[in-house]
């Protein structure tokens, strides 16, 4: 396959895509290897990484650290994806109808979309889950309101420069709807940038989701890597592995996904692939 | 139109561009207070342990909740406007004088982060464009993907652990040594020795991202008909690098500095509170835990103006910097 032959000349955005997969293997089995509750006390407290049965050891109330690492999985690539989803929604939105239709519309949203990009975004999430309480839906609107700006302006661009195309005035002269021209003309065009810009945005959607937990800002019911980190930093002297594991596990997930996002970006644009 | 002038009217045209983007920030935060559950009426009833539902309707009275919105948002810019940005429950202190005693800390956070990124990332993207595909450059693209994917607080507690801990180099939390009374010249180097780990651990996600930057610009000036022509004139490699693509390649950095100042700001509240540095980022960490709503939102409107006032003095320094930028 031609997609995957290009993708496959990036050897890092291999082994990106490699780690990836274990961590959604591990998001899929977590129910199967650990059972359990991840918030249920398994055992000993503070047993270190191998005693007492516990892998990668376990926290202040005998919960077991791998067990959070596998089910904290879940909730990091969920996070990442809708959040990611619901932003990409907003920005082609936003940004497919300023691109489109020019004019004032554009200058309107453009305005709204400068000042969603200099108010300071992690703060401002932070008020928003904090505002609405902490929640996994507050945690999702927050990260999709502080992220859909550069996507909007992506697409924005990407619309100007097709909108004059000679396929888009064909389309115009045969009576084609404006919103039917936008969604199955236009749009098909620019999906490829749209992909990559959201593959690199669900890296910054889990960064997000574990300051927001670390800060104590998680969804109460659900188990976080950032979350885990939060819990651990008041034994960092006795018990270093609590905070140490899920930090790892943060670290291996995001850089894989930047890895898979530059691939896919070596894959989708043929036309930058020579250029660095 | 003398230079100077044009000058002039270019930094009083970005002055009033700026004027709706700090009113729309005004409204957001209005919203936001408006969203959160209860009023100032109920925190005060609940600090107060019970209330009638006539004193309720008193005190609504007194503060205008009882007013439609749009007069309530007029008066409360009209607060804003006089600098004051309501009253935290908490402190028993104007939110405005929590929040500036706090902003020196933060400041200092701040520009020393910025100074450590900016410069060390010019430095590592300069040694790495100009090693191109050499174990050098491989290596520092390999460290900025590394910290790019870190997240912060991580870093912080592990540094914490290594550092501190184990090594025992460097105070793992605060600004200074309160209890040893330093002055003069002693005070100043025990802050700056209690600023080392929060500086770096901020610094290393934005070391990263200048160094990126560095790399990619001095690779795209390298390419320039400018270059060709010095290198036809027998300037020496040397002479070209440092003179001729530096200074160009240097300019993308520096607006990018600017642009980055608000992502900065929220690092700054996850590194704060990692380190129990006292300034802005750990009062909002604190009013986060005590519920202290109207900190939070003084706190968040005191930083998202600053970040328009930086980039408005970062344009205007690139102005001058770059002569060829649209004045008119």
């Amino acid at each position: 396959m031609e997609f995957w032959r290009l993708y496959r000349r990036n050897r890092s955005a291999v082994f990106g895509m490699v780690i990836l997969l274990i961590v959604f293997f591990l998001a899929g089995s977590a129910a199967l290897f650990f059972p359990d509750d991840p918030f249920s006390l398994a055992g000993k407290p503070m047993s270190a990484p191998g005693e007492n049965g516990f892998s990668l050891g376990s926290d202040t109330l005998g919960r077991d650290v791998a067990a959070g690492i596998a089910h904290g999985a879940r909730t990091s690539l969920m996070i990442g994806g809708l959040a990611t989803a619901v932003a990409v929604l907003l920005g082609v939105m936003l940004g497919g109808l300023a691109g489109y239709f020019g004019g004032w519309i554009d200058d309107v949203l453009m305005r709204v979309t400068e000042i969603f990009q200099t108010i300071p975004s992690f703060i401002f999430a932070i008020l928003i889950v904090a505002i609405i309480k902490p929640s996994i839906n507050s945690i999702i609107i927050a990260i999709a309101v502080v992220s859909w700006p550069a996507v909007a302006r992506l697409v924005r661009g990407e619309f100007i420069s097709l909108r004059n195309r000679e396929f888009v005035q064909a389309c115009h002269i045969v009576g084609m709807g404006n919103v039917r021209i936008m969604l199955r003309e236009i749009l098909p065009n620019c999906l490829s940038p749209i992909i990559v810009a959201g593959s690199l945005m669900v890296a910054t959607a889990i960064l997000i989701e574990s300051g927001l937990s670390f800060l104590g800002l998680g969804d109460p019911n659900i188990i976080s890597w950032g979350f885990q980190i939060g819990a651990g930093r008041t034994v960092l002297r006795s018990a270093w592995w609590v905070c140490t594991f899920p930090g790892i596990a943060i670290l291996l997930t995001v850089l894989a996904i930047n890895l898979v996002g530059e691939g896919l970006n070596d894959a989708l644009n043929p036309r930058l692939r020579d250029h660095t | 139109m003398s230079l100077a002038a044009t000058r002039v009217r270019y930094v009083l045209k970005r002055l009033i561009q700026s004027i709706p983007v700090v009113i729309a920030i005004l409204v957001i935060n209005f919203f936001l207070l408006h969203m959160a559950e209860g009023d100032a009426a109920d925190v005060l009833a609940g600090e107060a342990g019970s209330a009638t539902p006539e004193y309720m309707e008193q005190l609504r009275e007194k503060f205008g909740l009882d007013k439609p919105l749009p007069v309530q948002l007029a008066v409360y810019l009209k607060n804003v406007l006089s600098f004051d940005l309501g009253y935290s429950f908490r402190h028993g202190m104007p939110v405005i004088d929590l929040v500036m005693d706090r902003f020196v800390p933060t400041l200092l956070l701040m520009v020393s982060t910025i100074v450590i990124a900016v410069g060390l990332g010019i430095i590592l993207g300069l040694i790495a464009a100009s090693g191109l595909n050499t174990w050098r450059d491989n290596l520092i693209s390999v460290f900025a993907l590394i910290t790019y994917a870190t997240p912060l607080f991580w870093i912080g507690l592990m540094m914490i652990v290594m550092f501190s801990l184990k090594l025992g180099w460097f105070p793992t939390s605060g600004m200074e040594n309160v209890a040893a009374f330093y002055e003069g010249w002693d005070r100043v180097k025990d802050i700056a020795h209690h600023l080392v780990m929060p500086t770096v651990t901020l610094s290393l996600f934005y070391l990263a991202l200048y160094t990126r930057l560095m790399r990619a610009s001095m690779l795209e000036q390298a390419g320039m008909d400018y270059v060709i022509t010095a290198r036809a004139k027998g300037l020496t490699e040397r002479r070209i690098v440092f003179v001729h693509i530096l200074r160009n390649a240097l300019l993308p950095v520096v607006t990018m500095a600017g642009v980055q100042v608000g992502a900065l700001i929220g690092g700054s509240v996850i590194v704060e509170s990692v380190f129990a540095w006292p300034g802005l980022g750990m009062l909002a960490y604190e009013a986060l835990f005590a519920r202290d709503l109207n900190l939070l939102l003084g706190i968040f409107l005191l930083c998202a103006l600053l970040v328009v006032a930086i980039n408005l003095v970062v344009d205007v320094i690139y102005s001058f910097l770059d002569p060829r930028i649209e004045v008119g």
